[in-house]
């Protein structure tokens, strides 16, 4: 019998019991559904994690002044003053695996322009620092290292930033007040969003040169923090080392001691967000799975109601001729279909219920082909390992008891 | 009833004289916990191609335990049973399903058609096991239901006809493979008598075309129309002889009133 032919009889022998089908495939269509929405949510989690390991620049470090304990009194993090810019120098000149660093440091302030204020983090810098964390701007330009020699009242805003102070109109070459003083607008930074590490708008910010910063607004001549591009992203942790040596050196910091700074590799950070993503993508898609797995019992409750109710039919088909494995080929498809047939409505529903997700949570969804099609090979093999049992069961019955079966 | 020779007797008996079924000293019993129950107690028995037989016998002699074995649904525990001479008890599960497919056509007493399923699609399904092509099988099923007198209802459901009717389509189930014989098992134990009448000159017919027909009933009066009667009694042959002025099951039709309900 070939097996088009069986299916079509699958198929109507389901159609008898529309209702007893359709409540069985429920089961199916909802693990399956359950499965494709959750394994969406997770991949969506994933692949932004991802995205913004891509934004952040996979190769940069993160060098923060950093807590220091004195007489007792454990300051917090960015509270020492030793981060210098010579130490910056010393990393550049020392640091074989360090491509480029940028000085940091910051201070909030508001910023004002017309009848617009905003309160949000200026940034001192230099021109450098947009390409270590691969930066583009959306409109002009960094300001340059002449601005930063020449101590020049000029800023660069994020996007955020431009967002509430100019709406509609043009940033560029607009005066803005920041602690009062008057700042020209250069350059409007493209949109990165919140960041995976920390969770925070990164673009509410906005950058200065940094001698601007430490000499018109802070007065402070130290460095809150250096960050820095290492040669590739392998050479990311040799750079971490090199630098703590460098820094450690120059602070003259005695074995045992602890560090007056501390380095961060963002691609490290990164990479944990996107494990933590993954962890979450399983964790849901199992979950999901056990109700696929409930949907594959009830499927096996059915058929073995179906085969019971259906023993004089098996004995008749036995009769004229049905081999046991006929018999056994024609329940084991019939399950199968309902699990397939089940799995396919199951995907639509998964694929709604993953649309629906992003529109009313704004949840970052990501539905990927290899979960459809892990669902269908899924669900049929629901199909097969449930429905094997009562079909054997069919298949090892007597025929001249079940014509017998009242 | 032109067409009967030609759906039946093709290819049969190539053995010449040799006989259709043999059965040589079959035993049958069963065991049930301690008590073993004897069905056949060594039944020899030929039955030759064109014959109609009836079988005969109470309920417990042994008749349905012989059909059982005749129709290959049962294998006997000791002695030889030969199909065409094919020694069918030392067959597997498959091959005996294979020779009930080609070999054997069914009718029981309860018709056994699958309801929700049109008489075509219940005719047809011998002929998906192993399948024909879909078109032959379909030719053939409507053939056989216009061998049996219901060309004009083959589109409909088992509920929609009366009891000779579906008893017919299952008549036609049996046939529609071209089997070398058709097992009928208390064929007209559900119906009325001028129907179970209608039902054995369907037989006649198909005998008359030459089919070989076994028939098992417990009713002296369809036993009649055969043209051998075999009486079963504990397991045993009691009786086995030529019926003697055998009615016409057509003249019988035209001498009953039609009862109007």
């Amino acid at each position: 019998m070939d097996l088009l032919a069986i299916i079509r009889i699958a198929m109507r022998a389901l159609a008898r019991n529309k209702l007893r089908s359709s409540l069985t495939m429920l089961g199916i269509i909802i693990g399956v559904g359950a499965v494709i929405a959750m394994v969406s949510v997770g991949q969506g989690a994933q692949s932004q994690a991802q995205q913004q390991i891509q934004a952040m620049g996979s190769n940069l470090l993160f060098v923060g002044a950093g807590n220091v304990t004195r007489g007792g009194t454990r300051m917090g993090s960015g509270a020492t003053k030793t981060l210098i810019d010579e130490d910056l120098q010393a990393i550049l000149r020392e640091a074989p695996s360090v491509k480029e660093a940028a000085p940091g440091s910051q201070a909030t302030s508001q910023i004002v322009y017309g009848n617009d204020n905003w309160a949000t983090q200026v940034n001192g810098t230099e021109p450098q620092y947009f390409d270590i964390r691969s930066w583009p701007f959306a409109e002009g330009s960094s300001f340059t290292t002449d601005d930063v020699n020449m101590a020049a009242n000029v800023a660069v805003i994020g996007e955020t930033v431009r967002k509430n102070l100019f709406g509609a109109t043009d940033a560029i070459g607009e005066t803005i007040r920041i602690a009062n003083l008057p700042f020209r607008v250069v350059g409007v930074l493209t949109p990165k969003g919140s960041s995976a590490a920390m969770g925070q708008d990164q673009d509410d910010i906005v950058l200065v040169p940094i001698t601007t910063l430490q000499k018109k607004i802070t007065g402070q001549n130290w460095l809150r923090w250096i960050m820095v591009s290492a040669v590739s992203k392998e050479a990311s942790y040799t750079a971490q080392q090199q630098i703590t040596e460098v820094l450690r050196d120059r602070h003259r910091i005695r074995k045992g001691q602890d560090d007056d700074f501390m380095v961060r590799n963002l691609a490290d950070m990164a990479d944990l967000a996107d494990q933590n993503a993954h962890l979450f993508t399983v964790l849901l898609a199992s979950i999901a799975s056990i109700s696929l797995i409930v949907g594959g019992i009830g499927i096996m409750n059915i058929m073995l109601v179906s085969v019971t109710e259906r023993t004089r039919e098996i004995g008749i088909r036995m009769a004229i001729g049905a081999t046991e494995t006929d018999v056994q080929q024609q329940f084991l498809i019939e399950a199968v279909v309902l699990s397939v047939v089940g799995g396919a409505i199951g995907i639509a529903f998964g694929l709604i219920a993953s649309y629906i997700i992003t529109q009313t949570l704004g949840w970052a969804v990501l539905v990927s082909p290899a979960s459809i099609i892990a669902a269908v090979i899924f669900s049929m093999g629901v199909g097969i390992f449930f429905g094997f049992y009562p079909a054997r069961k069919a298949a090892r019955l007597d025929p001249i008891e079940a014509l017998r079966y009242e | 009833m032109a067409t009967t020779s030609q759906l039946v007797v093709d290819e049969r008996n190539a053995a010449g004289d040799r006989h259709l079924i043999r059965v040589e000293d079959v035993h049958k019993y069963y065991d049930l916990g301690e008590t073993r129950v004897h069905a056949l107690r060594g039944v020899s028995v030929n039955i030759e191609a064109g014959e109609f037989v009836a079988i005969m016998g109470a309920s417990g002699s042994g008749k349905s335990t012989f059909m059982n074995v005749l129709g290959c649904l049962d294998k006997p525990t000791s002695g030889k049973y030969l199909l065409e001479n094919v020694e069918v008890s030392s067959l597997s599960k498959e091959e005996l399903a294979a020779i009930r497919n080609r070999k054997i056509g069914f009718v029981f007493q309860g018709f056994n058609l699958l309801s929700r399923t049109t008489a075509l699609e219940n005719v047809e399904l011998p002929t998906l096991y192993p399948q024909i092509s879909k078109q032959e099988g379909q030719k053939r099923s409507r053939e056989a239901l216009e061998l049996v007198g219901l060309g004009e209802r083959m589109h409909h459901f088992p509920s929609q006809l009366s009891g000779g009717q579906q008893q017919r389509v299952a008549i036609a189930r049996g046939l529609v493979n071209k089997p070398s014989i058709l097992l009928a098992d208390e064929p007209t134990g559900n119906l009325d008598s001028r129907t179970s009448v209608e039902i054995m000159d369907v037989f006649q017919k198909l005998n008359a075309g030459g089919l070989t027909i076994v028939l098992v009933t417990h009713e002296p009066d369809v036993a009649e129309f055969a043209k051998r009667t075999i009486h079963f009694r504990d397991g045993m042959i009691r009786r086995d002889e030529p019926v003697r002025n055998r009615p016409i099951a057509s003249d019988v039709l035209n001498d009953m009133p039609v009862l109007e309900d």
